[in-house]
């Protein structure tokens, strides 16, 4: 270890069976070092029980979200020198989500809400039928896509308020895959999915924050679905359900 | 203190908004009480209309205009979001609710002095 090597103060949250308090580590810093590799160093250098999720490291799969210094992150992606704080990390598991232990947490609230929020495919037709036209220029088909690049990685969910105050709000990500499927025109589940996204803990909870579309870190903008699924159900309301 | 995750404009424009709407929510009923002693008690409602001509009145009066002023186009923001095509300039509109609300409140302060 040469003497001018600089060190990170890591602050990393340690949880098992609901009792949790943050562990101190000093961690060498490195250039183009992410949070995931300071992560990684801590697990496979000082402590091998450091319990964390990871898949891919490339943000593609979603699995590695966690709350730095306060905020949520895609740790594969995010540079320690973009978010440490006077060579400080404080690296925590996501909000809004129950702790299985350390740094993983269970995402089955999470999931599940994209069941409740009636966030799955319903065809209109069979493999026997002819292949659905879609015109990439069609404003529902521009709709969809802008919304579709979700890789499920739960930090709009830590990032909203609404979701920590009511625990049945079903969140930024369900919501906006709601709307991306509200947008497919090969879809026959769509009064259905209105009154799932627009009953109690449905889209009219959201209060436009916008925390969500702040922290995607595939700069998504879920009010964006969520305010079309408000005018979506407000509309339907005044069709009287024609 | 406001925690890292909250730190961006458009929840700060949330908080403006809730925070207004409840000091609009504690002055109303006051207003109201005030307003109906014209009907009750006009010898008390001279008294304290006398009171409004200080200073810290007049400042406490601009504060109030700011607040109905900034929940009103903050209110006129948010139907905008819910209800007309998805405008990018969010960010931009807060701060015109923010700024129209000054110019307005800084007009009433101005000429009540």
């Amino acid at each position: 270890m040469s003497g001018s090597e600089q060190f990170l103060d890591v602050s990393i949250w340690r949880e098992q069976d609901g009792d949790g308090h943050f562990q101190q580590f000093a961690v060498p810093r490195r250039d183009n070092q992410t949070i995931l590799d300071v992560v990684a160093w801590v697990q496979q250098q000082r402590d091998p029980t450091l319990s964390y999720r990871f898949a891919c490291r490339v943000g593609m799969c979603g699995s590695c979200a966690m709350m730095v210094n306060g905020a949520p992150r895609w740790t594969c992606r995010t540079h320690v020198q973009k978010v440490a704080e006077d060579n400080h990390l404080q690296i925590a598991p996501l909000r809004n989500l129950p702790v299985i232990k350390d740094l993983a947490v269970d995402m089955d609230p999470f999931f599940d809400k994209w069941v409740a929020a009636d966030a799955v495919f319903e065809p209109s037709q069979t493999r026997h039928d002819p292949m659905a036209p879609i015109d990439p220029q069609d404003p529902m088909r521009v709709a969809a896509s802008e919304a579709i690049e979700c890789i499920n990685c739960a930090v709009c969910y830590a990032a909203c308020d609404v979701v920590a105050a009511n625990p049945d709000y079903l969140g930024p990500a369900a919501l906006n895959r709601s709307w991306s499927l509200l947008n497919d025109s090969r879809d026959a589940g769509q009064a259905e999915r209105l009154k799932a996204v627009s009953g109690e803990g449905g889209c009219h909870n959201c209060h436009a924050q916008q925390s969500c579309a702040r922290y995607c870190p595939n700069e998504l903008n879920p009010t964006v679905s969520i305010s079309g699924l408000k005018r979506a159900t407000a509309k339907s309301v005044f069709s009287w359900g024609k | 203190m406001i925690r890292p995750h909250r730190s961006h404009s458009l929840w700060y424009a949330f908080l403006l908004h809730r925070l207004s709407g409840i000091g609009l929510a504690l002055f109303l009923p006051i207003h109201f009480y005030m307003l109906a002693l014209a009907l009750t008690d006009p010898a008390q409602l001279d008294g304290f209309l006398a009171f409004t001509d200080l200073l810290i009145v007049k400042c406490a009066e601009f504060g109030l205009v700011f607040l109905l002023a900034v929940h009103m186009f903050g209110g006129l923001r948010l139907m905008a979001l819910e209800f007309l095509p998805w405008s990018p300039r969010q960010k931009t509109y807060a701060a015109t609710a923010v700024a129209l609300a000054f110019f307005i409140s800084t007009s009433f302060f101005l000429q009540a002095m």
